[in-house]
């Protein structure tokens, strides 16, 4: 990527992204949500009321209350603390195995993309026996392999996002190609991989940086799916997905074990949402005037 | 810009239209009057962004809105102002009464329709006729525009650009239009086929006196289609009168400088004598004559207003 | 120059052809020509006569498909990898789209700098500066538009900026690809001036591709007129606007729209349009367009010096 220089260049790319970006309203409130979660997720520890582990008998499937914000679960643990320490799990999951599958979709994808031919042709079949594969029977399939726990749960979750990351960015290469700056750059003596990092990368990323703020949404709603069946993170760390699943059996009685977890992984699904549609749209070249 | 109303088919008087974006108003047409008499060709010449392509649109009345917005003026079709014609109104005069040529056929063109068909619902959308006798009038305007009827059931992508081009001619006089707003029809085409297309329109013209507004940067194409010229130059007309007088004594520096800066195909190798500097923002245009920062004999007073001056004849020019 | 003039670049039968699902085609055949050092080859076509593809394969962005290109008297058709960088910095190219050209996330310091940066032709980042600048000022750019993207410019200062990156390295031959046809009339002749200014300058030789004959005329030493892949005539400049031989010449030359109202060339309007050049039969490709084609035009045309460098691929050159 070009070097940036912080202040002079008000009108850089990235510059009249930002500025689009920040009159959409809808766009800003995810992004707004997005900020407030991950600041809580990381004071967590100090902003929790109670400890997420303290069990307290008396207060069993208490109801929210002034004393326990969202009430307690079967165990009396304060559900208020579990999901501000669970959205630790939650986003970083999301986030890292979100960011790990785009890399290994850029490397994969480069390569893909610059050399065509059978180099393209062998890859590509292999992602589309990953791709035929639903995502969450992988990610099931997987974890079950490699067994439960942060790490294995993030490379579960990673793999099935691959495949399109490689198509996303293989097909922006293929149609950059051809450009005739393109053709300028090999002309001037730039080696491949120059050519890679300051002409080709820089101008697809806005597609790379959409689909890596939707596919957030979408894998933290995958990692709560497969706490929810059991797989993932294990008890007793939080995590929305297993606390929902933990909340189930008592759903018509207590149905605030459920709520709570449920609003918090919808509010976060969704807030991505909005930041990534307002991104496509900020950076939708047809829009600019 | 005086006039005379009786024989003048379409009158724009003091046109004006501005774009606004984000708080910015872009004043891309500014008070421009022309007439164009009935059968007559009028040219509409400019460079990219002076303002040809938005006077055109405010005619036919596609103009987006937002953000562009016409903020003054009248225009003139057989006596009725186009610009207080309701919608629906309007879309009945779109394609039978007005149409228009764009530079790039396929903005007219449907590329998963055949183009026989879609010269066949243009009219059947806008006359009393039964499909069979759409369809044969849209064979017939194939074989008008030069095109062999056995391509009636062909695509789009299988026409060459010419082709293209000449089935959207085909399209837009397929009502019979009195008048016909031509883009750059010719823009994006070669020189050979150009001169086929021109050729074309010439006859076609003739043949059924059709009025018709040359949008063009070719003073070349000018030279060899229309009847009148109008210079458009940062959204004002500065210049305009008949070809023999544009042509033969231009007047406004503007017009002087373009006829200057054309390589000339019968004088040989050297240097050319280009316009200085660039054409103004249309966000920020400069006080009295907007030609005046790149104009060789600018004094103070060209930050005046400038009035427009008689030349005789029909041919006004906007300077002192 | 007193001393016997020696070409800069000799090109051998040059061939380039593409396999294409519906058969081979013959982009460039067997073309070729010489360029003195100094001089400007135009190299004139429509589009799809293979002009573009030539100058690609001549500066080795393309590898071509058989034939030799001679570069300062050394064989480079088959470079390596090595001499290819030797090669790039002595022959650059300017493109046509102003748009396409320029890579829209660097700024113009960025994009002129790059050539000098990665050939390490300086010493320190003060030297690579005032070298950019040195460039910025030799193309007549605002050295203020040093952290300028590409989309705050207009098409002018753009193409400038393509100027400026491919003088760069110093280049010894440049192949100006259509430089001016996306560019207005009064900016299109200040692009054109400078790259003479340039050329008398540094004693730059030029291979200029265009579609324009007005434009070829002011720039070019000698021209070659191309079809459908092959050269059908080649003269000095002056000389074949004077006496143009080869029937499309012709008509190429007489469907240019003029500026002279009053006399107006005659027009020579072609039948048909540009055939494929997709497995065209042996013969003279421009026989299914051409007015007077004989039988004998089935057969394989050369070129043939019909007058004092003058060359022209008809047999029926000198009878009509």
């Amino acid at each position: 990527m070009p070097k940036k220089d912080a202040r002079p260049k008000k009108d850089s790319p990235f510059a009249q992204v930002a500025r689009r970006l920040s009159k959409n309203n809808v766009a800003m409130a995810g992004l707004a949500i997005i900020l407030l979660l991950s600041l809580a997720a990381i004071l967590a520890p100090i902003i929790m009321p109670y400890d997420y582990t303290a069990m307290d008998m008396r207060n069993m499937y208490a109801k929210p209350s002034l004393e326990h914000l969202f009430g307690a679960d079967d165990l009396g643990r304060d559900i208020f603390s579990r999901l501000l320490y669970g959205s630790r799990a939650s986003l970083s999951m999301g986030i890292l195995s979100t960011l790990l599958s785009t890399a290994a979709g850029i490397a994969i994808g480069s390569v893909v993309g610059y050399y065509g031919g059978t180099v393209d042709n062998v890859i590509m079949r292999l992602l589309d026996i990953i791709q035929a594969i639903p995502g969450m029977l992988l990610a099931i399939a997987i974890s079950a392999a490699l067994g439960s726990g942060f790490l294995n749960t993030i490379l579960a979750l990673s793999i099935g996002g691959v495949p399109m990351t490689v198509r996303l960015l293989r097909g922006s290469i293929m149609s950059l190609r051809n450009l005739e700056y393109i053709e300028a750059a090999e002309k001037i003596n730039c080696s491949k991989l120059r050519i890679m990092l300051f002409h080709i990368l820089p101008n697809s990323l806005a597609p790379l940086i959409v689909s890596v703020t939707m596919g957030i949404g979408n894998t933290i709603l995958a990692a709560a799916s497969l706490s929810y069946i059991g797989l993932g993170i294990q008890p007793p760390t939080p995590e929305w997905g297993a606390m929902l699943s933990a909340g189930k059996a008592v759903i018509s009685k207590y149905p605030h074990l459920c709520i709570f977890p449920g609003l918090c992984i919808m509010i976060v699904v969704l807030a991505f949402n909005m930041l990534g549609d307002g991104l496509r749209d900020a950076m939708d070249p047809k829009l600019k005037s | 810009m005086p006039h005379n109303k009786s024989d003048a088919f379409l009158s724009v008087q003091g046109l004006a239209v501005e774009y606004s974006s984000s708080g910015e108003v872009i004043h891309a047409v500014n008070g421009v009057s022309f007439d164009l008499k009935k059968g007559g060709t009028l040219g509409l010449v400019g460079e990219t962004g002076a303002g040809k392509t938005t006077i055109a649109k405010a005619i036919i009345g596609i103009l987006p809105r937002p953000p562009a917005n016409v903020s003054a003026g009248e225009i003139f079709m057989n006596g009725r102002d186009l610009l207080k014609v309701d919608n629906a109104q309007m879309r009945k005069v779109r394609g039978k009464e007005i149409s228009m040529i764009f530079q790039d056929p396929m903005t007219a063109l449907n590329p998963i329709m055949r183009v026989g068909e879609q010269i066949a619902e243009a009219i059947f959308r806008h006359e009393q006729v039964t499909k069979k006798q759409a369809e044969d009038k849209g064979k017939e305007m194939l074989e008008m525009v030069g095109i062999s009827t056995e391509r009636y059931r062909e695509f789009p992508h299988q026409f060459s650009g010419g082709m293209k081009q000449r089935v959207v001619i085909a399209m837009a006089l397929a009502c019979n239009p009195s008048l016909i707003l031509a883009d750059e029809p010719t823009t994006a085409l070669d020189v050979t086929i150009q001169a086929q297309v021109l050729d074309m329109i010439r006859s076609l013209k003739n043949k059924y006196g059709t009025s018709m507004l040359m949008i063009t940067h070719d003073l070349g194409v000018v030279a060899e289609i229309c009847d009148d010229v109008a210079v458009v130059y940062a959204g004002e007309i500065v210049e305009s009168g008949s070809k023999e007088q544009i042509f033969t004594s231009p007047k406004h520096p503007y017009t002087v400088g373009l006829f200057k800066s054309l390589p000339d195909i019968n004088s040989d190798m050297e240097r050319l004598n280009p316009i200085d500097g660039l054409p103004p923002d249309p966000s920020n245009l400069p006080a009295g004559c907007s030609f005046g920062p790149r104009c060789p004999n600018f004094s103070p007073k060209c930050q005046d207003h400038i009035k427009l001056k008689d030349a005789g004849n029909g041919h006004f020019y906007r300077c002192w | 120059m007193s001393q016997a003039p020696s070409p800069l670049l000799e090109v051998r039968n040059l061939k380039k052809h593409f396999n294409t699902p519906k058969g081979l085609l013959r982009a460039v055949d067997d073309v070729s020509l010489t360029i003195e050092k100094g001089k400007t080859l135009g190299i004139v076509g429509e589009s799809g006569c293979g002009k573009s593809t030539l100058g690609r394969a001549i500066i080795r962005l393309q590898d071509s498909t058989s034939g030799e290109i001679i570069f300062n008297g050394e064989d480079i058709t088959h470079a390596g990898k090595k001499r290819q960088r030797w090669i790039n910095e002595n022959m650059q190219i300017i493109f046509q789209d102003p748009f396409s050209s320029l890579n829209p996330r660097q700024t113009l310091e960025e994009t002129i700098s790059e050539p000098i940066l990665i050939s390490k032709r300086f010493k320190s980042k003060a030297e690579l500066l005032k070298e950019t600048e040195r460039l910025m000022d030799l193309v007549g750019l605002d050295r203020r538009l040093r952290r300028a993207y590409p989309h705050e410019l207009d098409g002018g200062r753009r193409q400038r900026v393509g100027i400026a990156r491919a003088l760069s390295l110093k280049p010894q031959f440049i192949v100006c690809d259509e430089p001016v046809s996306a560019l207005d009339v009064s900016i299109q002749a200040q692009v054109l001036n400078l790259l003479l200014d340039l050329q008398k300058a540094a004693g730059l030789t030029y291979m200029f591709i265009t579609h324009d004959l007005s434009v070829v005329r002011h720039i070019s030493n000698d021209i070659c007129v191309m079809y459908l892949g092959q050269l059908v005539e080649t003269s000095p400049s002056k000389e074949l606007f004077k006496k143009p031989l080869h029937p499309y010449t012709k008509a190429l030359l007489s469907a240019i729209p003029s500026i002279d109202i009053y006399h107006q060339r005659e027009r020579i309007i072609l039948k048909g349009e540009l055939a494929s050049p997709i497995d065209p039969k042996p013969g003279c490709r421009f026989a299914s367009r051409c007015l007077h084609a004989r039988e004998k035009c089935r057969e394989p045309q050369r070129l043939v010096e019909v007058l004092p460098n003058h060359y022209v691929s008809c047999w029926r050159a000198e009878a009509l």
